[in-house]
């Protein structure tokens, strides 16, 4: 299931083999961009993100200590905001990024069973293979959740 | 993903061994459980990679070990064992994982399947509306803070104490349900407000409640003691964790050892086997936060299977005491406990961590009921949804070479992603139907995710422990209704 969503041309994310659990390569033309599409197939993977609507934003601020570990820190905070405050994020904006802190916004509403299409919930994201990578086209996060 | 060629060597029966001369900084050698058919399969990834790296670990002894339902996993391979020196060896929470104490627990009843299949579909619409199942759901127990850490020292001796189920069920548990050492100040706000709405649910992905019957029995005396005397006699099998809870207590404390880690002068090749000293304040802490979520997940597992006797009082118009529904057992299969053994000849404190493994202690054991004292423990294997459990019991063999461990499933062979690819949920749910088998999943995908394809053949990794004799199967279970989270 390559990801690209709501009509876009530029593919976000691929969905990764693993055998007990399930990974994403997500992509972006600039690191904030390749953030927020991971974040974006997180929950593409939860829920039918087509049948979620921009009702609720969040004002998200995470830090770690290097960048790998703060893509586990920011896919992890929006994890627990999915589990205490209920809310299946759809867009993301990452407004500031260094190496070791991130300050993003996330659009999204409650979680509602009867219209979201759930699917299986994601436990964390890991350190497992975690991977920020470059090349000339590109910028991508890879990152293995534990299902 | 590439095949591991690593070095696969045979010791014995069942038995290969990864050399420590495989990878510099192995401190002791691996060894997997597995016949030799399975090796292919096992070679497909990189599982028997993860057992080399287990064995890195700064105080492991014996062997970094991995069952025959061993696939790969992170940091750990699913189906490892590995104990370390509570003197001076590590914890990691690697070796536990995310969902702390997710594990089984079986009931026996009084019914037959003939009485149960004309009732089947009514009982799991049943046990669908009254145990809260799916991503996002909430328990239906409203939970303060104060008695949020009556769960977390208490487990499921909170559950009784609130009138979920009865004394006896705590007898039948491992560690009586709750696990000593917790301490819930060292479980973060985060963490208990993530476990507080979900107190009492199901979950997703694997997660599920089965009806089950039972098909085969190998050995009666043993299956008598458990309180199950014929073929055609109906169980309930409950398998679910430590919901969000237990999952932030891992990401927590995976993100605190591996800062510790650095202070400790410690080296792993894998971020997720972090660690710290048993002894250590890091380790300690650890140690009582986890025992706070495997407290959570034996509350939870006793709260859904009250629940469930409640669905079977009202379908079938009897009372509890007629239908039964006494526990058989409940095990822990993703935790690390501190457990003595003999290592060449010296006695032991160990730190045992299983990954995907269940507790497998023999007839004699102190740590075994007194209800099962002649038999050795209750061991349960479920396997996939679409074909068949096993129930079976410790051994010495178990206590003498895999620290009294043995697998806990099936094991998944495919990918959750292949394994949807192309199938749908109501083909998946027709063709169990076609075997009289009703499957209700609360997921989209949760079917055809968890269809039978997906896993090894459970009676394969079944067989290889017990002619390994880390186990001995006492009877075998044929699903008759799934609901999965």
């Amino acid at each position: 299931m390559p990801g690209s969503g709501c009509g876009e041309r530029v593919k976000r994310f691929d969905v990764i083999e693993h055998t007990a659990d399930t990974g994403i390569v997500a992509y972006g033309a600039d690191l904030k961009e390749a953030f927020a599409n991971a974040a974006y197939a997180m929950f593409s993977l939860m829920a039918d993100l087509e049948c979620v609507e921009e009702k609720v934003c969040r004002q998200i601020e995470v830090e770690a200590d290097d960048r790998e570990s703060l893509v586990v820190s920011w896919l992890n905070e929006l994890l627990y905001l999915l589990d205490v405050e209920r809310i299946v994020f759809r867009r993301f904006n990452v407004v500031e990024l260094s190496d070791t802190s991130l300050k993003a916004e996330g659009w999204g509403e409650r979680l509602d069973a009867t219209r979201h299409n759930l699917k299986s919930g994601i436990k964390a994201a890991t350190y497992h293979m975690l991977r920020v990578a470059k090349d000339s086209r590109q910028h991508s996060i890879r990152v293995i959740f534990d299902v | 993903m590439a095949r591991w060629e690593g070095p696969l060597n045979k010791i014995g029966e069942y038995r290969w061994e990864i050399p420590k001369s495989y990878k510099q900084g192995m401190r002791v050698p691996g060894l997997i459980y597995a016949s030799e058919e399975m090796l292919g399969s096992i070679r497909e990834e990189q599982a028997a990679d993860q057992v080399a790296n287990v064995a890195f670990l700064p105080g492991i002894v014996g062997r970094s070990l991995a069952m025959p339902d061993i696939h790969w996993g992170y940091g750990f391979p699913i189906g490892g064992v590995a104990a370390t020196r509570v003197d001076d060896g590590v914890v990691s929470p690697g070796g536990v994982g995310y969902d702390i104490n997710c594990g089984v627990r079986l009931l026996r009843t009084n019914l037959h399947e003939s009485e149960v299949r004309p009732r089947l579909e009514k009982l799991l619409s049943e046990l669908f509306i009254n145990v809260p199942s799916g991503l996002g759901s909430t328990g239906k127990i409203r939970v303060g803070k104060r008695e949020m850490e009556e769960i977390l020292t208490q487990g499921a001796r909170w559950a009784v104490k609130r009138g979920f189920g009865a004394k006896e069920d705590l007898e039948v548990s491992e560690e009586e349900g709750c696990l000593k050492g917790a301490d819930p100040d060292k479980v973060s706000t985060r963490a208990k407000e993530r476990g507080t709405p979900q107190s009492g649910t199901l979950g997703s992905g694997n997660h599920f409640i089965e009806v089950e019957v039972v098909r085969e029995i190998y050995e009666p005396a043993a299956a008598g003691v458990m309180g199950i005397d014929e073929v055609g006699q109906v169980l309930l099998l409950i398998h679910t964790g430590s919901r969000g809870l237990g999952h932030q207590v891992c990401d927590d404390y995976v993100r605190t050892l591996r800062d510790a880690m650095r202070r400790y002068d410690i080296e792993v090749p894998d971020r997720e086997l972090a660690c710290a000293p048993v002894q250590s304040p890091e380790g300690r802490d650890y140690m009582a936060a986890m025992a706070c979520a495997a407290n959570y997940a034996w509350a939870n597992r006793q709260c859904i299977a009250h629940w469930a006797r409640e669905c079977f009082v009202r379908v079938f118009g009897k009372s509890l005491r007629d239908i039964g529904l006494e526990m058989v057992y409940d095990v822990a299969h993703n935790i690390a406990k501190v457990e003595s053994y003999e290592v060449e000849g010296r006695k032991l404190k160990l730190c045992v961590h299983r990954k995907g493994a269940t507790r497998a202690f023999p007839v004699g054991h102190p740590d075994v009921p007194s209800k099962y004292k002649q038999i050795g423990q209750p061991v349960l294997i479920p396997g996939d949804m679409g074909r068949y459990s096993f129930v079976a019991v410790g051994t010495e063999g178990a206590i003498r070479e895999s620290f009294g461990s043995v697998c806990h499933g099936a094991g998944r062979t495919k990918s959750r992603h292949a394994a949807r690819k192309g199938v749908r949920d109501a083909d998946v749910a027709m063709e169990l139907a076609s075997r009289g088998i009703l499957a209700k999943a609360a997921s989209r995908g949760g079917l055809a995710e968890e269809a039978s394809e997906a896993y090894k053949d459970v009676a394969e990794v079944v067989e290889v422990c017990h002619r390994a004799g880390l186990c001995r199967k006492v009877l075998k279970t044929y699903p008759m209704g799934v609901i999965k989270g």
